[in-house]
C-alpha cells in the first residue's frame, strides 16, 4: 500500500471565547490515499465544514488548531506561516465551496481568474497558460470554453459557474481537493452534473477528494470511504458500501435509518430523540451516550476510541474489538 | 366528502420586473414580465397530501403563496369547499378562511419573530381570531398546542433562539395549528433541517395528519420525502404543471421526460448501480422561457409540434399529463 | 433581578461596556452631568435666578483659585452677581432638556414615517424618500432658524412654554431623517421575513403587523442614531442660542451663557464664557463617545 497523500492525526480545533473554549473538532485521526474520494459526512455542527477548513489552513479566529498534526505527502502543514500555506494552497490544495456565486471574483472574467491561478502555481507563460486554461474548460463540459473565456461570472448560470470552480480548483494540478458542500446550493439535476464531473475530472487529473457534505446520497455516488462525524469526533469511517448498508456504530444506524430512501415505503422514518449537543454542553464518554438506544454505564463515563467493525471502524463500547459485556 | 377540499383551474401568477420608469424611458428598455404560475390546475381531496416537486424558479412557492391568499392571482380560481377564496379573501368572510387555512415555512430562523416570547407567537392566531379569552387560557391552550407537537408547555416563557432549528420548526406546526385548521400549505418544511431533525418533523406531520384528518399541500424539491409523505404528486417546471399522479404510480411509471429525469438525477443511496440517462441542460431563465413546450430544449423526445405549440394538461387514467409525446403515444 | 434586566448583563453589550475604558469614562462623565443638570435645583450651590439673593458687589469675580476668587463662588460670578457654576447646572439642564425633547419628537416622527415608508413602498415611500432628500439638501441650522423666525413672528408675545415647543420643533424637523432612512430600509428587510408573512396567513391586519411585528425589530440602530443625535440636538440648540434665537433669556441654556460671557472674553474675564463651552463640549463629546461605542458593541460582524 502507497503511502497516504493526507495524514490527520489526533486533530482538534477550538475556539477561545469569554464564556470558556468551545472544543469543536476533537482527537480527530484519518488518511487519504493518493486518488481517493473520502466522503466527510455529518449534521449541522459536526465539525466537517472545520475539518475541511483546518487542512487548507482558512481557519477563522478566533479558531485555531488546538493540537494534532496534518501531514500532506509526509510534510506538515498545519503549523506552515502565512506565506507558505498560500502557496501551498492552490499548487498542493485545490478548494471547492459552496456558493459558486462568492467563490468567483464578479470583477475579472473567467478565463482571467483562471490563467492567474495557473501563472501562480506553475512556471507557464501567458499563452501556454491560456491553453491550459481552455483546456480545462472544455474538460468540465463547458460548451465553447473559448468563448466562454472571455465572459464575466455572472453571465453563467450556476451549475456552470461551479464547474468553472472545479476548474479553478484543479487549474494547478493539486493533489489533494477539499470540497465543501459542493452541491447543496444547486437543483437536482444540475447536482447530479456535477457529482459526475466532478468524479471524473478528479479520476483524470489524479486528485483526492475530501468531500464533507450533510447529503448521503451525494456520499454514495461519489465516494469510495466515508467518515461519519459527531460532535466533533469521527464515530464511524469505512468504506461507502459497509457504512451505509452495515453501519456499526448507532448513531450511523439512526442516520441512515432516517433518510427517506426512493426504494422501499415505510409508514414511520427511524429517529433519533434530541439533538446534536451544543459545543459548551458536549457530554463526557462518547458523546452519543444521551441520545443512544444502546446506551450502558460505560458509555457515560469513557469515551471510546475507533476499533473495528468488520469492514469498518467505530468508536463504539457496544464492539466485541472493545471486548465490550454482551 | 367525495368533493375535494381545494379545486385549483388554471391559476396563473405574473410579476412585473422592469426596471424603474426613469431607466425605462431613458435606456428605452421594454417592461419584463415573469409568469412564476402559468395556468396550473390541480385537485387537493380532503384528508389527503399533494406534494408539489420541481426545482428552482418552478413556480411551486409561488402556488403556496397564491393558496393561502398571500398573493391575488393574476387568472384563475381556487375553490376551497367551494367558495372562491379570492372573493373570500377579499370580503369580511377572510377571516373565517383564514382559520381554515394555514401555512408552514421554510425557514425556521425566519419564521419566528425573534423579539415575541413562544407563547406569543403561538397565541398570536388564537387573540387575533378571538378564539380563547383570558390569560390563563390562553396559556393552557399554547401549552397544549407545544405537547401536541413533542415540546414542553413550559417552553412558552422562551424565545425562539433558544430553540435548535427542528424545534423551531415545530413551534411554527404548533402556531399553524392554534385556530384548528382544515388545511396546512408547508413549504419546504424540512429543507433547513439536518436529516434525523427532518425525520422527528415529518412523524409528527404525519402523526398530527391521522389524528386530525389534516389535509396537506407539501412543496418539496427532495422527492425522496416527497415519496414518504405524499399520497398524490405533482411536478412542475417553469410555472407549469407537467404531470400530477398518485405517488405509487409517478415513481413506478413515470410518464412525463422531465418527471423521468428528475427520478434518474437523484443520488441514489440504495446504489443500486442503474444505468442513468445523462441529464442535459439547465433550467432556462424564466425571464425568456422557450416557446411550446418549456421543457423541450432538454427533452429528449421533443418534436416540431413541441417547439410550437404549448400541450395542454389532459386526464389519462386518473393522470394529469401534459406532453404531446405522451399524447401522441410516442413513449 | 426581573429576567430582562439579568439577560441584559449576561449579554455581549454589558461584557463590551466593561471592557471599553473609554466607553466607561464617557458614560461616567455623561452621567455625572446629566445627574448635576436633573437635580441642579438641590446640588447647586446658589439660585442663579433668584434674583434676590444676588450680590452685585460679588460680580466678575474670578474662578476661586485666583487670587481675586472667593471660595463661596468656585467658578467666579458674571457681570450680575450670578455664580457660574450654578448658571452652569441650570443651563446644562435647559440644553440637556431641549436636546432630548427634540430628540424624541424627531424619532417618533422619523420612525413612524420610516415604517411606513418601508412597509406600503410603492408612491408612498417615494414620497417621503423626496421629502427627505429635500430636507437634507438644507443644513439643519437653517432649517431651525427659518422656523424659529416664523414662530416668532406668528407669536410675537409668546410665552416661554410656546417658545420652547417652537424650539423644540425647530431642531426635531430637520432631525427625523436620519430616522426614517435607517427604520425604512431595516424594514424592508424584516417585511419580507417570513414571520411577517404568516402574521399576515393568520390574517393580522397590515397596521398591527407594521406596530406589533416590525417595529420592536427595526428599533436597534434607532438607539444609537439617537445617543449621537442629542449630542448634536444640544450642540444644535446652542448654537440657536448663542445666536439669539433660541430659548428665551430668562431661562438660559449654556449656549446663552456663551454669549452672554463672550461680551466679557476680551476684557479678560474668560470664566463667564469659557466654563459653558467646556461643560458643552464635555456633554457632546461624552454622550458621542458612547454612541459610538454603543454602535460597535451592537454590531453583530464586530463581537
Amino acid at each position: 500500500m502507497s503511502a497516504p497523500l493526507l495524514e490527520v492525526r489526533h486533530l482538534s480545533v477550538d475556539f477561545p471565547t469569554r464564556r470558556g473554549t468551545l472544543l469543536a473538532i476533537d482527537d480527530v485521526s484519518f488518511d487519504i490515499a493518493p486518488g481517493e474520494v473520502l466522503g466527510v459526512v455529518g449534521e449541522s455542527g459536526a465539525g466537517k465544514s472545520l475539518t475541511g477548513a483546518a487542512i487548507i489552513g482558512l481557519l477563522e479566529p478566533p479558531g485555531r488548531i488546538a493540537g494534532g498534526e496534518i501531514l500532506l505527502e509526509g510534510r506538515r502543514i498545519d503549523k506552515l506561516p502565512h506565506e507558505d500555506m498560500r502557496k501551498l494552497r492552490g499548487r498542493h490544495i485545490g478548494a471547492i465551496f459552496q456558493d459558486p456565486l462568492t467563490s468567483l471574483n464578479p470583477l475579472y472574467t473567467v478565463g482571467r481568474q483562471l490563467v492567474e491561478t495557473i501563472r501562480t502555481h506553475l512556471p507557464l507563460s501567458e499563452k501556454q497558460a491560456r491553453e491550459r486554461a481552455i483546456a480545462l474548460l472544455a474538460d468540465t463540459g463547458i460548451p465553447a470554453p473559448e468563448a466562454r473565456f472571455d465572459q464575466y461570472p455572472h453571465q453563467f448560470s450556476g451549475g456552470m459557474r461551479q464547474r468553472v470552480v472545479i476548474a479553478l480548483a484543479l487549474a494547478a494540478e493539486p493533489k489533494l481537493i477539499v470540497a465543501d458542500e459542493p452541491t447543496t446550493a444547486l437543483d437536482v439535476s444540475i447536482q447530479a452534473q456535477i457529482i459526475a464531473l466532478l468524479k471524473k475530472v478528479c479520476r483524470e487529473h489524479g486528485a483526492a477528494v475530501m468531500l464533507v457534505t450533510h447529503d448521503m446520497g451525494v456520499i454514495a455516488e461519489t465516494c469510495d470511504r466515508v467518515a461519519v462525524m459527531y460532535a466533533g469526533r469521527i464515530v464511524e469511517i469505512g468504506p461507502v458500501a459497509d457504512v451505509i448498508h452495515r453501519p456499526a456504530h448507532p448513531y450511523t444506524v439512526g442516520l441512515m435509518g432516517s433518510i427517506p430512501a426512493m426504494d422501499e415505503d415505510r409508514e414511520r422514518l427511524l429517529q433519533i430523540d434530541g439533538a446534536m449537543p451544543r459545543l459548551n454542553a458536549i457530554p463526557a464518554g462518547c458523546a452519543f451516550n444521551p441520545r443512544c438506544p444502546k446506551v450502558f454505564d460505560r458509555c457515560r463515563v469513557e469515551r471510546p476510541d475507533l476499533a473495528q467493525a468488520g469492514a469498518t471502524r467505530a468508536a463504539c463500547w457496544l464492539l466485541a474489538s472493545h471486548g465490550a459485556a454482551s | 366528502m367525495n368533493k375535494p377540499l381545494v379545486e385549483v383551474q388554471d391559476l396563473a401568477k405574473t410579476f412585473e420586473v422592469s426596471a424603474p420608469w426613469l431607466n425605462r424611458v431613458v435606456e428605452g428598455k421594454p417592461r419584463q414580465f415573469v409568469h412564476a404560475v402559468d395556468g396550473v390546475s390541480f385537485d387537493i381531496g380532503r384528508g389527503r397530501t399533494l406534494a408539489l416537486v420541481g426545482e428552482s424558479g418552478c413556480g411551486k412557492s409561488t402556488v403556496a403563496r397564491l393558496l393561502v391568499g398571500l398573493y391575488a392571482p393574476t387568472r384563475g380560481t381556487i375553490r376551497f369547499d367551494g367558495q372562491d377564496t379570492r372573493a373570500v379573501f377579499a370580503s369580511a368572510g377572510g377571516q373565517a378562511l383564514h382559520r381554515r387555512m394555514q401555512m408552514i415555512f421554510q425557514d425556521p430562523f425566519a419564521s419566528l419573530n425573534p423579539r415575541w416570547k413562544v407563547l406569543d407567537i403561538v397565541a398570536e392566531p388564537l387573540r387575533e381570531h378571538g378564539l380563547v379569552q383570558g390569560k390563563a387560557a390562553v396559556q393552557d391552550r399554547v401549552g397544549e398546542l407545544l405537547k401536541s407537537v413533542g415540546l414542553a408547555a413550559a417552553d412558552a416563557a422562551k424565545f425562539p433562539h433558544q430553540f435548535s432549528g427542528g424545534q423551531r420548526q415545530r413551534i411554527s406546526i404548533a402556531r399553524a395549528l392554534a385556530t384548528q385548521p382544515e388545511f396546512l400549505v408547508c413549504d419546504e418544511p424540512t429543507s433547513a433541517l439536518d436529516v434525523s431533525v427532518q425525520a422527528q418533523v415529518l412523524n409528527i406531520m404525519k402523526d398530527l395528519q391521522q389524528r386530525q384528518g389534516l389535509t396537506y399541500l407539501f412543496i418539496s424539491h427532495n422527492l425522496a420525502v416527497v415519496r414518504h409523505v405524499a399520497d398524490d404528486v405533482g411536478v412542475m417546471y417553469l410555472g407549469r404543471l407537467v404531470e400530477v399522479a398518485p405517488k405509487a404510480e409517478l415513481f413506478a411509471r413515470p410518464r412525463h421526460p422531465y418527471t423521468r429525469m428528475l427520478l434518474d438525477a437523484i443520488p441514489d443511496i440504495g446504489m443500486s448501480g442503474r444505468a442513468r440517462t445523462p441529464v442535459q441542460g439547465e433550467v432556462p431563465n424564466p425571464l425568456e422561457p422557450p416557446s411550446g413546450c418549456s421543457f423541450h430544449p432538454r427533452c429528449p423526445h421533443a418534436n416540431e409540434r413541441c417547439r410550437s405549440e404549448r400541450p395542454l394538461q389532459q386526464m389519462l387514467g386518473g393522470i394529469r399529463i401534459a406532453c404531446h409525446a405522451v399524447e401522441e403515444g410516442r413513449i | 433581578m426581573p429576567s430582562a434586566l439579568q439577560r441584559f448583563f449576561d449579554g455581549d453589550v454589558w461584557h463590551s461596556f466593561r471592557t471599553s475604558p473609554v466607553a466607561m469614562a464617557a458614560a461616567a462623565v455623561a452621567l455625572l452631568c446629566i445627574f448635576c443638570a436633573v437635580f441642579a435645583h438641590w446640588v447647586a450651590p446658589h439660585n442663579p435666578f433668584d434674583l434676590a439673593s444676588l450680590e452685585l458687589g460679588d460680580a466678575r469675580l474670578p474662578p476661586a483659585w485666583e487670587d481675586e476668587g472667593k471660595p463661596k463662588y468656585l467658578l467666579g460670578t458674571d457681570d450680575q452677581g450670578r455664580d457660574v457654576l450654578s448658571a452652569l447646572m441650570y443651563g446644562a439642564r435647559i440644553s440637556l432638556l431641549v436636546g432630548l425633547a427634540s430628540v424624541a419628537v424627531s424619532v417618533v416622527v422619523g420612525v413612524g414615517l420610516g415604517l411606513l415608508s418601508g412597509f406600503v413602498g410603492g408612491r408612498v415611500d417615494a414620497l417621503i424618500m423626496r421629502i427627505c432628500d429635500v430636507m437634507l439638501s438644507f443644513p439643519s441650522i437653517l432649517i431651525a432658524l427659518l422656523i424659529d423666525g416664523v414662530g416668532r413672528a406668528l407669536f410675537p408675545n409668546a410665552h416661554d412654554t410656546l417658545a420652547f415647543a417652537v424650539l423644540i420643533l425647530a431642531i426635531a424637523l430637520p432631525g427625523w431623517v436620519p430616522y426614517a432612512r435607517t427604520v425604512r430600509g431595516s424594514t424592508m428587510v424584516e417585511r419580507n421575513k417570513e414571520y411577517v408573512q404568516a402574521a399576515r396567513v393568520i390574517g393580522v391586519s397590515s397596521g398591527r403587523i407594521m406596530l406589533r411585528h416590525v417595529l420592536p425589530n427595526v428599533m436597534g440602530p434607532v438607539l444609537v442614531l439617537s445617543t449621537i443625535q442629542v449630542a448634536s440636538a444640544i450642540l444644535i440648540e446652542a448654537t440657536l442660542s448663542f445666536l439669539g434665537v433660541g430659548v428665551p433669556p430668562t431661562q438660559p441654556s449654556l449656549g446663552t451663557l456663551i454669549r452672554v460671557g463672550n461680551d466679557f472674553l476680551f476684557s479678560g474675564e474668560w470664566w463667564i464664557t469659557i466654563f459653558p463651552g467646556l461643560v458643552l463640549v464635555m456633554i457632546s463629546l461624552s454622550i458621542n463617545l458612547l454612541g459610538d461605542w454603543l454602535r460597535d458593541a451592537m454590531n453583530p460582524r464586530l463581537r
